[in-house]
């Protein structure tokens, strides 16, 4: 993680916040850092309501009202995404940066056929296209995703779930973005098509030169394909290593017990642990480190401050006060 | 498998019709859902029934529960045939076999408190109608599905609990009853990783004190290798390879379990695998491919594959596959 060269983008100190109807701020993301390099997939890590989608649509600027980037900067291409006027911004979402959405499989619209769907989305950005270019556009990025390119003028419920999710990966390249966000991407398929889906990702990684982000709850997909790991939890960096560290020597009790109560067929002997109790409430966290009340290494010190991301070594930084600062 | 068979299944089939025939067609369409299926499930055995989408296993679960009637087979519960109960006796039947559901946060009437969704089997099927004794029994569900203390959520509404806490009070729905068997489609599919665990040590729990035996449906290899005394492949509506968890999952007999082992993602960046990826799904159960059903998708398929239909044959003690590399 130290080449500076293939960085395409450099996320620094991100703050976000959820404002609620009585103007409480809830912090949903609090001091995140990360880089993306081309070529490469990074796995965002954690539990349901730990600040994986919130951080993945911020880097898009499309979090819902209520969410408010508070701090950081996010560099893309020498500039702060955050400074961009809502105009320039149109311009870096999907040219620059696409996102598979989560459930992307009910994402499409029913009553249009696939192919116009795509369609649509490449002549928003590109104006000046004649219906010959989008389609040759539309029948190349089939190409890619493989769908045989008859079948652009079927309609959505002619398609298996897998295939779906094709069709919005398809979709999500339409303007040879550099970043793809895939949030979920396999949620809620088989593992037989989930391995498909996974196979075109990295396919697409490498013949394309993408910078993925993975957002997942699944530390397998993660080991699998991964090339960096970012694992959250309550909204803060937990643990962010390169996947053979984050995998072999964690760091963060957060990690081990993840680990511990992933299923793993290479070691059947080992009794499945679970973690107990449930990631904090945004509007009820701890006083201390927002791990500690489930923690089985918590002391004094825990319930009293937030812990600061600590480095391990150069490239493994974890947040916890166990970890000794390098 | 040393404890007493509860259910045994024989030859089962069930075909749906797929539209109705044309007027110049002549034949009748069929979806094989289920297509020929036999196994056994003692007392306090877990069975793990794994399968892509599509193969069979939910409408499979559904034949066992009586809420399809099978087109072919017997089932036998407790040396009883069962494949034809109606009326009083299909709903004695019911009380013993309960089943548990995926998806908690859908399974769950919103506007019923934890304590009506778990005493309402026991209205149901009309047992302890006194209100003081149905209370106990309700509580004794909440807490041997690990809800405790079990007071405190009698009044609450599922929209008060976790994704894991509602799991729970669906199994309490379960116990309730004192089935003998339960069928668990995908128990822990919804669930977040870290709290899987628990509901698959909670179910193995019930295994082992109560001698419950479950019939666990997953298409996730790796959770019922936790949990499952036995695995049952299934592919387009049959079993293609039964046996010990051990054996199917380290000595694989059939292709196809060989490539649905070979795509579980493994925790381990240091492990990483060659994948056999299976390419498109499987093929519709309308026009089930001649020969062996597997073999369009087979990697190791060769002449005889496409013409002779291999049946289940022991590859070793307990442990069958359907495949002719075997014979």
């Amino acid at each position: 993680m130290s080449d500076r060269s293939d960085v395409v983008m450099q996320v620094n100190h991100l703050h976000i916040d959820y404002v609620n109807p009585e103007q409480v701020r809830l912090h949903a993301v609090e001091d995140v850092s990360f880089q993306l390099r081309s070529g490469k997939m990074l796995g965002l890590v954690g539990e349901s309501g730990c600040g994986k989608t919130t951080l993945a649509l911020a880097l898009m600027r499309l979090l819902p009202a209520a969410g408010r980037i508070v701090g950081g900067e996010v560099i893309f291409h020498g500039r702060d995404l955050l400074d961009l006027s809502e105009r320039e911004m149109e311009r870096v979402r999907w040219q620059e940066i696409a996102i598979v959405f989560q459930g992307a499989m009910n994402a499409l619209n029913p009553v249009m056929t696939v192919g116009r769907q795509i369609a649509e989305a490449i002549r928003a950005h590109n104006p000046l296209f004649t219906a010959e270019q989008t389609r040759q556009r539309v029948a190349e990025l089939f190409d890619l995703v493989g769908i045989a390119p008859e079948r652009a003028d079927q309609y959505p419920f002619q398609f298996s779930g897998g295939m779906r999710q094709r069709v919005m990966i398809a979709m999500s390249l339409a303007c040879s973005p550099s970043i793809l966000v895939a949030d979920e991407p396999t949620t809620a398929l088989d593992v037989m098509i989930q391995a498909q889906i996974l196979e075109l990702l990295e396919a697409l990684r490498d013949r394309l030169g993408l910078a993925v982000v993975l957002v997942t709850h699944d530390l397998g997909v993660v080991a699998e394909l991964c090339d960096d790991v970012l694992v959250m939890y309550g909204g803060v960096t937990a643990e962010y290593a390169s996947v053979d560290r984050l995998y072999n020597h964690p760091a963060h009790p957060y990690t081990r017990s993840l680990l511990a109560a992933f299923p793993n067929l290479a070691n059947l002997a080992d009794r499945l642990s679970s973690i107990p109790g449930y990631p904090p409430r945004l509007d009820d966290l701890p006083p201390g480190c927002r791990f500690a009340p489930r923690c089985p290494q918590a002391f004094e010190r825990c319930w009293q401050e937030q812990p600061h991301l600590r480095q391990v070594e150069r490239g493994h930084a974890a947040s916890c006060f166990l970890v000794e600062g390098a | 498998m040393t404890g007493e068979v509860i259910l045994k299944v024989e030859d089962l089939y069930k075909r749906f019709p797929a539209g109705r025939p044309g007027i110049w067609s002549g034949t009748e369409a069929f979806v094989h859902a289920v297509d020929g299926v036999g196994f056994e499930l003692a007392k306090g055995e877990v069975l793990a029934l794994a399968g892509e989408s599509g193969c069979g296993k939910s409408t499979l679960a559904l034949t066992l529960m009586g809420l399809e009637t099978p087109t072919n087979g017997r089932v036998t519960f407790h040396g009883e045939d069962v494949t034809h109960l109606n009326g009083k006796a299909l709903k004695a039947y019911r009380r013993r076999i309960q089943m548990v559901f995926q998806d908690p946060y859908e399974s769950l009437n919103p506007l019923m408190t934890i304590e009506d969704l778990v005493a309402e089997p026991l209205v149901v099927h009309g047992i302890d109608p006194d209100a003081a004794s149905r209370r106990r029994r309700v509580l004794t569900a909440l807490s041997d599905a690990g809800l405790k203390p079990p007071e405190s959520f009698m009044r609450r509404y599922p929209h008060e609990l976790s994704g894991g806490q509602r799991q729970r009070v669906v199994i309490a729905g379960a116990l309730v009853l004192d089935p003998d068997v339960l069928l668990a489609d995908e128990p822990v599919s919804m669930l977040d990783v870290s709290i899987r665990a628990e509901i698959l040590n909670l179910l193995w729990e019930l295994c082992e004190t109560r001698g419950i035996a479950v019939l666990l449906i997953t298409h996730d290899l790796a959770t019922s290798a936790y949990l499952a005394d036995r695995v049952a492949v299934m592919y387009l509506g049959r079993i293609v390879e039964i046996g010990s968890t051990l054996d199917v999952l380290e000595k694989p007999a059939h292709p196809y379990t060989q490539a649905l082992l070979s795509v579980v993602p493994v925790p381990n960046p240091r492990r990483r695998k060659e994948r056999v990826i299976l390419q498109g799904a499987p093929p519709n159960a309308i026009h089930i491919p001649a020969g062996c059903r597997f073999h369009p998708r087979c990697p190791k398929v060769f002449d005889r594959c496409a013409e002779i239909d291999p049946v289940l044959q022991e590859v070793a003690p307990g442990h069958q596959a359907a495949c002719l590399l075997n014979c």
